[in-house]
C-alpha cells in the first residue's frame, strides 16, 4: 500500500526525491527574509509585510502551522483521531507561564521545564488513552482535555482562571519583548515551525514512524508479525504531544499571555478543521490548512464588519458575520466531497494522471477500523 | 436441465483493501445441493459473503436470470436469498421467537414448517439466544433461512464446532429444507458432503480449481487430498 | 445525613440530565458507531426554541412548561433527522468521516447560533415551583431535580418500551449487537438509523428544555459541557448500552456532587478520573460488549 509522504513526487528518481528539501529550503529563506521587505498584499495580509500587525498575523500562522503539524502526526501517520491535542499545546503555554511566574527562572529553563511538562502529561494521558482505540480513544483524549480545561479555569490564584495567564515579561530577554520586537518573535516562531517540522519528517521518515503507519493500516497484521503496536503508537503521540508544547510555547511568547480556550476541546477541533483542510496525511497539506485557516479566521471577522454585509437581510448577515460557522460549513463539504483535503486532492490529481490507484488517508484509517470489526473474515 | 439458479462470473472480492477472492466462476442448479470445498483460508466464506455484498465484490452474480451484483445487500436478499453464516450470529440478546420474527419477510412465513423441523426451537420460545447451545443456534440459524420462500440458501459451514450427534441432526434438516429450496454449502465434513451434496465445487487460492459430481471428487482419493489437503476415507 | 440525601438525590437528578442526552449518544453510537458531536447543537437549539415558545405562551404557567418540552423534543427530532439525512447517510460505512461531519455541524451550529441569540447567556424563568424547594429527611432539595428525574424516567420507560415491543425496536436490538447480520435478513438498516438518529435527537431535546431550567440560562454553549459528560457517561456505562448509560449516568453524577461536596469542588475532574479509571479496569465499559 503506497504511503504517502510530504510534497507528491512531481519528478521521479534522484532528483524528484530532493526537490522537496530543495522546495522547502527555498521556502524557509523566503520567510527569514520577509519582514525585511515591503510586500502588500491588501485583502490577505492586513499591512506590508514589515509592519508588526502582518509579522504577528504570519507569525500566528505558523505557531498554528507547528501544531497542525504535530496533530498530523496522530491522525495522518497512526489513524489516531485524538479530541484532547490542545492540552499539549495548552500544557507548553501555561507551563512556560507558570514556570516563570511560580520558580522565577529565566527564559530557556522555563522553555525547558514547560517542555518537561507537557512531555510528562503526555505520557501519562497517553498511556491510559491508549487502552482503547477508534471512537473511545477519541473520547477519552476529549475527557482529558476538559478536566485539562476545569483545572485551569478553576485554579484562579495560579492560572488565572478565565482571565488567563499573563506572561511575567522581567524574565524575558529584552529582544523578544515589545510591539518594535514583533519582528524577532517572528524569527522564532519560524524556527519552531522549522524544528517541529523536521521533526515530524524524522518521525515519518523512521522505523518508528513506519511501524505507526503499518499500524495505521492494519493493527491485526502488525501485532501478527510480533511487533508492539501499543508502544510505537505511544511514542509517536508523545512525539506529536511535545510539539505540540513547543507551539504552546511559541504561542505564549507571541502573545505574551495565554488563556483557558488554549486547553480545551475547541481548540483540538479547530486544529482537526485545520489538518483535515489542509489534507489528512500530508506535512505540507497540515502548513497550509494552519496558515489558511488563521487567515481565513482573521479576514472574514473583518470582512464581517463591512458596510455591505450590515446591510444584507437577517437571514444572509448572520451567517456571514460568524466565521466560524463560514468555516464549519467550509470543514463540511470537504469532508463530504474532498476528504482529502487540499493536499489530498492535488496529490490524487498528480497521481491519476501517472495511472496509480489512490484513496484518500481518512478512506484508509475507515477501512482499518473495519479490519478491526471483521477479524474472522480477514481471517478467512 | 433447467437453468441454473445463480450464475457467478468472475467475482472477486477484497476486505479493507485485501485482496480474499481472485477470480471465481462457478453455476448453482435449481434444485439439490451443491457443496463448496477447498481448505481453510482459500476464501470459501468470502465468497458467500462477496455474493450477498457483505463485502467490497467485482464482478458478476445472477439470481433466476436477475444480475444482483449491483445491490446493496438488504435488496439481494429480498429478492429471495437465505443466508445461514458461518458461527451462527444468532441475536444473543433476544429470544429465539424474536430472532425468528426478525427473519420473517414474506406474507405468510412458513411458520409450521419450521415448527415441525426443530420442535425444540418451539419450546424454548422465550429463551435468550445468547443461552442457547451451538447446536440450538444453529437451529435458528437455519430456521430463520427456512421461513420465508427463498430461491437458494447460502448455508456456511453448518456443522462447524458442533458435537457427532448433532452434526448428524443439522444435516437431516438440510436434507429437509434441500426439498424444497436449492442450497449452496461451504462444508469441512466430507461425511456431511458426502450425505448431502449432488454437486461440488472446489476452491484454491481465490479461484475455483474442479467441478464436478461430489461422489465423484470424494472417491477420488488423490483428487481429494492434493485439493482439500486430506484424505477422504481417513475422515470415516 | 441531610447532606447525604442531598448530595444522593440531587446526584440522581443530575444523573437524570445526563441520561437525557446520554440515550440518544449510546444507541446512536451502538448501532452506527457514529459519534455524534452534533448532539450537543440539538440539544441547544431545542432549548432556545422551546424558551422562545415558552415567553410567547407565559413562562409561569405549566402549560407553557410542559408545551415548551414537547417542542423541545420535536426540534431535536426534526434536527437530527434532517442531519443524518443530509450529512450522515451520505457518508454510509465511512464512520471517521460521519464522526468529522458532527463536529463540524457543532462548529457550524454554535456559531450560528451566537449570531442568532448573542453570546451572552440568557436569563430564563418557569413556573415558580421550580425555583422551590422540598424538604426531604432534613435536606432541601430544588424542585428542578424532581422534574429532572421524572422526565428521565418516562423518556427510559418509553425507550425501553419501544425496544421490546416494537418490530423497529427488535431491529435496533439486533443491530447494535450485529448491523450486518440485520442486512443479511433482508431488512435495510438505513431507515433504523434514521429513527435512531430521531429518538436521539428529541430525548437531547427534552433534555436540553431541562437543561436549560436546571442552569437557569440558555446560551449557544450549553450543549457543549453536557456533551462531554454525556460522552464520558456513554463510555463508562458501554457504548451501545442504554442500560448501563442509564446506571453510569446516576453513578457519575453522584460522585460528581459528593466530589463537589466533600472535596472541595472537584467533581469535574473526579469524573474525568473515573472515567481513567473504568477504561484501565474494564475498556469496554460496564455493561459493554467485550469486544
Amino acid at each position: 500500500m503506497t504511503v504517502t509522504t510530504g510534497v507528491p513526487t512531481l519528478i521521479p528518481g534522484r532528483r524528484g526525491a530532493a526537490l522537496p528539501f530543495v522546495v522547502g529550503a527555498a521556502l524557509v529563506v523566503v520567510m527569514a527574509v520577509l519582514p525585511l521587505l515591503n510586500i502588500s498584499i491588501p485583502g490577505i495580509l492586513p499591512g506590508a509585510t514589515y509592519t508588526p500587525g502582518t509579522l504577528a498575523l504570519l507569525s500566528l500562522c505558523m505557531v498554528f502551522a507547528a501544531l497542525a503539524l504535530s496533530y498530523n502526526l496522530l491522525l495522518g501517520t497512526s489513524g489516531m483521531l485524538s479530541f484532547g491535542h490542545a492540552l499539549y499545546f495548552g500544557a507548553g503555554a501555561y507551563g512556560l507561564g507558570l514556570a516563570l511566574k511560580l520558580v522565577g527562572v529565566p527564559l530557556w529553563p522555563g522553555v525547558l521545564i514547560a517542555l518537561v511538562g507537557g512531555l510528562a502529561i503526555a505520557a501519562f494521558t497517553g498511556a491510559i488513552s491508549m487502552r482503547v482505540s477508534g471512537i473511545p480513544f477519541a473520547m477519552v483524549t476529549l475527557a482529558f482535555a476538559q478536566a485539562g480545561s476545569v483545572l485551569v479555569r478553576r485554579n484562579q490564584d495560579v492560572t488565572g482562571g478565565e482571565e488567563g495567564l499573563r506572561l511575567p515579561v522581567d524574565q524575558i530577554p529584552a529582544w523578544l519583548v515589545g510591539v518594535s520586537n514583533t519582528r524577532n518573535l517572528y524569527w522564532v516562531t519560524l524556527v519552531v515551525l522549522v524544528i517541529v517540522y523536521l521533526v515530524v519528517l524524522w518521525v515519518d521518515r523512521s522505523r518508528l514512524g513506519h511501524l505507526a503507519q503499518a499500524t495505521r493500516e492494519n493493527e491485526l497484521r502488525v501485532q501478527v508479525l510480533g511487533l508492539r503496536p501499543y508502544a510505537a503508537k505511544l511514542l509517536v503521540f508523545v512525539a506529536a504531544a511535545l510539539c505540540a508544547s513547543l507551539a504552546g510555547i511559541a504561542y505564549m511568547l507571541l502573545q505574551s499571555g495565554t488563556q483557558p480556550s488554549a486547553v480545551g476541546a475547541d481548540l483540538t477541533i479547530t486544529v482537526l478543521v485545520m489538518v483535515v483542510l489542509g489534507g489528512v496525511g500530508f506535512r505540507w497539506g497540515a502548513i497550509v490548512g494552519g496558515v489558511l485557516y488563521t487567515i481565513l479566521d482573521q479576514r472574514l471577522t473583518v470582512l464581517a464588519r463591512a458596510e455591505w454585509i450590515r446591510d444584507l437581510p437577517d437571514v444572509l448577515r448572520i451567517p456571514l458575520s460568524e466565521p466560524l460557522f463560514l468555516l464549519g460549513v467550509l470543514f463540511i463539504l470537504v469532508v463530504m466531497f474532498l476528504p482529502g483535503g487540499i493536499a489530498g486532492t492535488i496529490d490524487a490529481a498528480v497521481r491519476r494522471r501517472r495511472g496509480e490507484r489512490t484513496r484518500s488517508q481518512l478512506r484508509q484509517i475507515d477501512d482499518a477500523d473495519d479490519a478491526v470489526a471483521e477479524p474472522a473474515a480477514v481471517r478467512a | 436441465m433447467s437453468a441454473p439458479i445463480l450464475t457467478v462470473s468472475h467475482l472477486s472480492a477484497s476486505i479493507a483493501g485485501q485482496q480474499v477472492v481472485e477470480d471465481v466462476s462457478f453455476q448453482v442448479p435449481a434444485t439439490g445441493i451443491t457443496a463448496v470445498l477447498g481448505r481453510n483460508g482459500v476464501g470459501k466464506t468470502s465468497t458467500i459473503r462477496g455474493i450477498l455484498g457483505l463485502i467490497s465484490r467485482r464482478g458478476e452474480v445472477t439470481l433466476a436470470g436477475e444480475r444482483i451484483d449491483t445491490l446493496p445487500t438488504y435488496r439481494i436478499v429480498q429478492r429471495g436469498v437465505g443466508y445461514v453464516p458461518e458461527d451462527r450470529e444468532v441475536f444473543a440478546a433476544l429470544t429465539v421467537a424474536e430472532n425468528l420474527a426478525l427473519a420473517e419477510r414474506d406474507k405468510k412465513p412458513r411458520r409450521e414448517f419450521v415448527a415441525e423441523l426443530f420442535p425444540d426451537l418451539v419450546a424454548r420460545r422465550a429463551q435468550l439466544a445468547g443461552t442457547l447451545s451451538g447446536g440450538q443456534q444453529q437451529m435458528v440459524s437455519v430456521a430463520r433461512a427456512l421461513l420465508n420462500e427463498n430461491r437458494i440458501l447460502l448455508v456456511d459451514e453448518p456443522t462447524k464446532g458442533l458435537a457427532p450427534k448433532i452434526v448428524g441432526e443439522v444435516a437431516q434438516a438440510l436434507q429437509e429444507a434441500a426439498k424444497i429450496v436449492p442450497i449452496l454449502l461451504v462444508e469441512q465434513n466430507l461425511d456431511v458432503v458426502r450425505r448431502l451434496a449432488d454437486d461440488a465445487i472446489v476452491i484454491a487460492g481465490g479461484r475455483v480449481v474442479h467441478t464436478g459430481k461430489a461422489r465423484e471428487i470424494l472417491d477420488d482419493d488423490a483428487l481429494t487430498t492434493r485439493l482439500l489437503g486430506v484424505s477422504a476415507e481417513a475422515h470415516a | 445525613m441531610s447532606s447525604i440525601v442531598l448530595i444522593l438525590l440531587t446526584g440522581v437528578g443530575l444523573g437524570a440530565l445526563y441520561f437525557l442526552v446520554a440515550s440518544g449518544l449510546s444507541l446512536i453510537y451502538g448501532l452506527m458507531h457514529v459519534l455524534n458531536f452534533a448532539h450537543g447543537a440539538f440539544l441547544t437549539l431545542s432549548a432556545f426554541i422551546g424558551w422562545q415558545v415558552a415567553q410567547a405562551l407565559g413562562t409561569a404557567s405549566w402549560g407553557s412548561f410542559v408545551v415548551s418540552i414537547l417542542v423541545g423534543a420535536l426540534v431535536g427530532a426534526v434536527f437530527a433527522t434532517l442531519t443524518e439525512l443530509v450529512l450522515i447517510r451520505p457518508l454510509y460505512e465511512r464512520h471517521i468521516e460521519q464522526v468529522l461531519v458532527t463536529v463540524g455541524l457543532s462548529f457550524a451550529a454554535v456559531a450560528l447560533f451566537e449570531g442568532i441569540w448573542g453570546t451572552d447567556a440568557v436569563n430564563i424563568a418557569g413556573p415558580a415551583w421550580l425555583k422551590e424547594t422540598t424538604e426531604i429527611l432534613g435536606a432541601r432539595i430544588p424542585n428542578t431535580y424532581w422534574v429532572l428525574m421524572l422526565a428521565a424516567a418516562l423518556v427510559l420507560v418509553a425507550l425501553v418500551l419501544f425496544l421490546k415491543k416494537t418490530r423497529y425496536g427488535m431491529i435496533i436490538r439486533a443491530g447494535v449487537e450485529n448491523r450486518s447480520m440485520v442486512t443479511a435478513l433482508g431488512i435495510d438498516v438505513r431507515r433504523s438509523f434514521t429513527l435512531v438518529f430521531a429518538i436521539g435527537g428529541a430525548a437531547a431535546g427534552i433534555g436540553g428544555v431541562l437543561a436549560m431550567h436546571y442552569t437557569t440560562f440558555v446560551s449557544a454553549h450549553l450543549g457543549a459541557t453536557l456533551l462531554i459528560f454525556a460522552f464520558i457517561v456513554t463510555v463508562i456505562g458501554g457504548l451501545g448500552s442504554l442500560t448501563g448509560a442509564a446506571i453510569a449516568s446516576v453513578l457519575v453524577a453522584v460522585l460528581q456532587q459528593f466530589a463537589n461536596v466533600y472535596l472541595s469542588g472537584t467533581g469535574d475532574f473526579i469524573v474525568v478520573v473515573l472515567l481513567a479509571v473504568v477504561l484501565l479496569v474494564r475498556p469496554t465499559g460496564l455493561m459493554g460488549r467485550k469486544a
